[in-house]
């Protein structure tokens, strides 16, 4: 039928990085239960076991392994809009930013003349 | 006592039974380096090699799948597999990292309980492939963590300038927001299907910058050429909004073996 004609690969960044598969071969795929089976619920669990051995695995700090956090069904403070596009600020960033501006407002009002 | 086997069986993906997936795996090899063949049953074919028991029975996987080196070896050696028959043309349906059986009967029970959802995924796919898109905008200048305020700067300045270094920040995110969509809009109306990936890590992806759209494109052969020569326009364009466009791929059709449910 269609052989032959698979569109050549467009790898000109070399081998595809890791993210790039863990986020394929971990995520999705066809889900079949095997005999082994252990690896349904492992690999569930999985995605929320690195963020937390990530802790204690040097390794994995210099892997930076914790994309998982951004894992809309994972975590909640990176949903993505109703667009879609993935939310940038983190929540630390915008509890800082509302501390901020309170103090400036605080700081505003203190310093207005009566 | 019955003696523990020696070997399980680890699936890599499930194709159509053809010569072209028979072809492809005589030069590749697994997680375990060792010979992939094809399980046939019913005109379905599944991926899969022999694999150490010892390795990949349940205690040892679940501790395993936590070893990062492991675990990036294996699903690079598992991408290598779906990889080399998906560019031999066939569909290819891979399965998830660690799909282990006891033995080829158990493969074939898989084939045959799951036979229909893995052929109408065969169908539905066949003649595409998957296309990966990021984008990267610059790492955020604004919003560091505040240098603590100097004796000479008061507070009220100190929090003003943090207050104006924030609005231009905003202002870099939404504009690179907006142009990430725009990206997205253009080429999912060339792709058959989309899905939106989380953002990447840049320390795990290695790409300086930072992940503002993660997408994958389900594209038909036909098309993919077309495709492409678009991504390369918007990469081309894209300097100039200060962003970055990747692609990879072709990839077999991960992201859209489950049919999109609205």
């Amino acid at each position: 039928m269609n052989e032959h004609r698979a569109p050549v690969s467009y790898a000109d960044n070399g081998p595809a990085n890791l993210a790039d598969i863990l986020e394929r071969v971990l995520d999705k795929g066809v889900v079949i239960a095997g005999d082994i089976r252990i690896n349904l619920l492992d690999i569930e669990l999985l995605t929320i076991k690195l963020r937390l051995i990530v802790v204690s695995v040097d390794k994995a700090k210099e892997m930076g392994i914790d994309w998982w956090e951004n894992d809309p069904a994972l975590s909640s403070g990176a949903r993505s809009n109703s667009h879609g596009t993935p939310r940038i600020r983190e929540s630390d960033d915008e509890r800082r930013e509302l501390r901020e501006r309170r103090e400036l407002r605080e700081e505003e009002r203190r310093g207005e003349p009566r | 006592m019955k003696d523990m086997p020696q070997r399980y069986v680890y699936a890599y993906a499930v194709t159509r039974d053809c010569a072209a997936v028979a072809g492809a795996l005589e030069t590749v090899t697994g997680v375990a380096a060792e010979p992939v063949g094809g399980v046939r049953h019913l005109g379905l074919m599944a991926l899969a090699g022999r694999v150490p028991a010892a390795e990949y029975d349940e205690g040892a996987l679940s501790e395993r799948l936590e070893d990062l080196p492991w675990l990036e070896g294996v699903a690079r050696a598992h991408q290598r597999v779906v990889d080399a028959v998906t560019a031999a043309g066939p569909c290819v349906l891979p399965l998830r990292l660690a799909t282990v059986f006891h033995d080829e009967a158990g493969v074939r029970a898989m084939l045959e309980d799951r036979g229909q959802q893995l052929r109408s995924a065969l169908d539905r796919l066949d003649g595409r492939t998957e296309w990966g898109v990021k984008v990267y905008a610059p790492e955020p200048t604004a919003a560091p963590r505040p240098p603590a305020p100097r004796a000479t700067t008061s507070g009220r300045d100190y929090l003003r300038r943090r207050a104006a270094e924030r609005h231009a920040h905003q202002e870099g995110e939404r504009r690179a927001g907006e142009a990430a969509r725009g990206i997205h809009t253009t080429l999912a109306a060339l792709a058959e299907e989309t899905r939106l990936y989380p953002p990447q890590n840049p320390a795990l992806s290695r790409h300086p910058g930072r992940n503002v759209l993660n997408a994958a494109y389900l594209v038909p052969w036909d098309s993919a050429p077309h495709f492409t020569s678009a991504v390369t326009g918007l990469a081309e364009h894209a300097p100039g909004d200060g962003l970055r466009v990747e692609l990879t791929g072709p990839w077999a059709p991960y992201s859209f073996v489950t049919p999109d449910t609205p």
